[in-house]
Parts: C-alpha cells; structure tokens; sequence
C-alpha cells in the first residue's frame, strides 16, 4: 500500500497516520490535492483542477501544490 | 457448559500519577467472558484500587516483597485459606522475582501464574541489555551499569552526553553533565539499589509494544502504542495505537527467540531513519493495558486462560487510531474502610 493510502483521512480534513500514531489538519485546497493524488493524476492535471475549483491563477496553484507536496513529503506521507 | 468462577488475585492497585497496572488489568477481565471474583493485593493502605467502587471483591495487604519471602509467602498461604486463589497475577517488577521463584510452591497450592521463568526474567535487566542484544540479534542504544557514581566521569566511548541514568527497576533521568549525573546516581541507587544504568539517547520517537508470549516462541498478543501526552514522571497519559509492522515483527522476533513466556512491554526509539532500538523489556502488563483491550487484544483475559492451562489462539489484528486518555478522580471514601484495612490488613 503506498504511503498515501495508508492514511486515514476524513472529510473535515483530519489526517491520522496509522504508522506512526500522528495527526494533522489540512484544508480545503490539501484534502482535494490529496484525494486526486490517490486518484493518481498528475501534477497539471490538478493544477488545472484547483483553478477551476477556486479563484486563483495557475502559477498561484502550482505554488500552492508544490509546497504541499513538499509538507507531505517531509511528514513522510508521500512515497 | 458453565463456566467455573475464578478467583484472581490482582496487585498493583496503586491507580496514581505514576499508575500501577492492576486497575487496567481488573478492568479487562471483567470486560471479558471470565467469570470472576477479584482479590486485590495492595502493599499500600491508600492504593486507590481498594476503594474503587465495582472493582474488588475483597482486598489484602502484603507485605514489601523486600520485607522476605517467608512472610511474603505466609500472607499468600492466608489469603488462599480464606480465598481459594486460581490465579494470580503479579504487576510490578519489583515482587515479580518472588512469584516467579515460588510459581511452582504457588502451584502445588492450587495457585497458577503465567510469568517468564526466572532465567528470561534475568537475562533482560537493564544491566544485562547490551549481552541481550547480541544474543538476539536486536539494535540497542550504548549502555553499562554502573556501581560506582566515579565511574561517572570516565564512561567508555562512545557514550556521551545526553544520556539516561536509569534505576534498577523504575525511574529514568536524562543527564547532561558529570554533576547532574552524580545527583541522579546517588538518588536512584538509593531508591532502587545497585546497580544504576547509563544508556545513551537516542534522537527519536519512543514507542512502546505490549505483548503476551505462550512460552513456546509463539506471540499471542501484540499491540503497538505510541504515547501522546507524557508526565513529568515521564508515564503515558495518553497513547494511541499503531500501524507499525516492523516493530510487530521486532516483537515477535524477541518473543520467538527468547521463547518469552506471559506478558511484556517493549520500550524502543524509532530514529527519523526508521531504525529501532530497544531500549527496556518489562516483563509484566504495563499500565496502558486497557488500551490494548479497547483495541481489540484482552491480555488480562489471555494471561488467565494460558494460566490455567487453556489453549489460546493467537491474536494478529486490533484496531489502529484507538486512544485511551487517562484522568484523575477524587473518590469519596470513608474512615471505616480505611480502618479496616489499617487495623485488619483486609477490606
């Protein structure tokens, strides 16, 4: 199972890592990127989605993505 | 068929800031299908587990295991004439080497134990770690016991500050230099005795796994915690359970190889790399044990069984995310049952 789908992640935006027993919240614009990671789509891909979905430009968005990316990566969530 | 009533004998009633187990451990076989008649032993008269309401059926004082065998053997003799003990289980370190060397005395009276043998109960004292960790295979932080606090000074490399100075049976300081280290060797040497432990810290998370072992190498029970909220006196208040194989598969090696028999918490250091090491064995039911029952493993109910001799199927899965928070509550007690345990020794 990757590291994404190991987690426990409710719609409020709480986040429980199993493995290690931590919490985090994350917000609107994280719990989607998360859920269209595990839908495994790219990163234009949900660029574009966050753009159609909010009032921000595409280079705001991919700030946006690739510093959550980063957040999830350093809290070893990602693979 | 009905099942036949258990009388348990219970210690480590001592429910405070520093929690024995025998509250958790009551709780989860009474949680369970046991039918059962609780007996608490208590060394102490204002153990909060004597005066819990629904919890005991009838409490005994005994004496301080350091007090001698034979009058901590007389009072057992009494307790089972009045009583008729099936079981007893045993929560603290320090009178496990009395019940372990007299289990088999215990037994020929009608009293079973599901406890370590004296030769596991031995080899995984603090002082004896590092032979341990070679001997199995495990990852353990730099330590050497210490008889001496002039050793201080002159510790072999690589250990260095910060380390844990550790007693004999409870209680660890984190040191950072030769004064502080002096302080906490004169206070636990003179608390716990000889010798003290000197174990290197480790950078990382502290995670800890109850487990029961069926002495045959097989691991009946193993649940995996990590603390969330931990005391000045450095005990869990509140915890929540793991997904974390690795450590399982830890827990299962040492139970395999030392062919641990009865109930155990392993203490081990998760580093930022993933790597584990083991930091202390306690052979008995830590105090968390009713998280471990809420999660799905009863090991009180598990210990009482093996005890008596049934087979009991191992246990693989339990639920990930369960927390227990542990809270303080003023009961109202009165000066008449107090009497009774001060003047008669029973409540």
């Amino acid at each position: 199972m990757s590291k994404l789908n190991s987690l426990a992640i409710s719609d409020n935006g709480f986040i429980f890592k199993p493995s290690t027993g931590e919490s985090f919240t994350t917000n609107e614009i994280g719990l989607m990127i998360i859920n269209l990671l595990k839908e495994g789509k790219s990163a234009d891909e949900i660029i574009s989605v966050i753009t159609e979905e909010f009032d921000i430009d595409a280079i705001s968005a991919g700030r946006d993505l690739y510093e959550y990316l980063d957040f999830l990566k350093r809290e070893k969530m990602l693979d | 068929m009905e099942q036949k009533k258990l009388t348990i004998g219970v210690t480590g009633l001592n429910n405070i800031d520093s929690p024995g187990p025998g509250v958790s451990v009551i709780r989860g076989i009474k949680e369970s299908e046991i039918d059962a008649r609780i007996i608490g032993l208590a060394y102490e008269n204002l153990e909060p587990g004597i005066y819990m309401p629904g919890l005991v059926d009838k409490t005994y004082l005994i004496p301080f295991p350091s007090t001698g065998s034979e009058a901590f053997l007389e009072r057992l003799e009494y307790i089972h004439s009045k009583e008729k003990l099936d079981i007893i289980i045993p929560n603290f370190d320090s009178e496990l080497y009395l019940f372990i060397k007299f289990s088999d005395k215990l037994l020929e009276m009608g009293i079973h134990t599901f406890l370590p043998t004296m030769e596991q109960f031995e080899e995984r004292h603090k002082d004896n770690l590092p032979e341990y960790a070679k001997k199995y295979g495990i990852k353990v932080p730099e330590s050497r016991p210490i008889v001496n606090s002039k050793e201080l000074s002159n510790l072999p490399k690589p250990l260095s500050y910060p380390y844990f100075i550790k007693g004999k049976f409870y209680e660890a300081f984190k040191v950072v230099n030769n004064n502080q280290g002096i302080y906490y060797f004169n206070k636990l040497s003179a608390k716990w005795g000889l010798p003290v432990v000197v174990q290197q810290a480790i950078n990382g998370t502290e995670v800890n796994v109850i487990a029961l072992g069926d002495g045959e190498g097989n691991t009946v029970s193993a649940v995996a915690m990590r603390k969330q909220y931990i005391t000045d006196k450095g005990k869990a208040w509140g915890g929540i359970t793991l997904n974390d194989e690795r450590l399982l598969e830890i827990t299962h090696h040492i139970i395999k190889e030392t062919k641990w028999r009865g109930a155990m918490e392993l203490e081990m250091i998760k580093t930022d790399e993933g790597e584990y090491y083991l930091i202390e064995i306690n052979p008995r039911i830590p105090a968390w044990v009713f998280l471990a029952v809420g999660a799905g493993q009863n090991i009180p109910e598990m210990v009482c069984r093996l005890a008596t001799g049934e087979k009991v199927e191992p246990i693989t899965t339990y639920k990930y995310g369960k927390m227990f928070i542990r809270y303080s509550w003023d009961l109202i007690g009165d000066i008449a049952d107090f009497e009774k345990i001060v003047i008669f020794g029973e409540l």
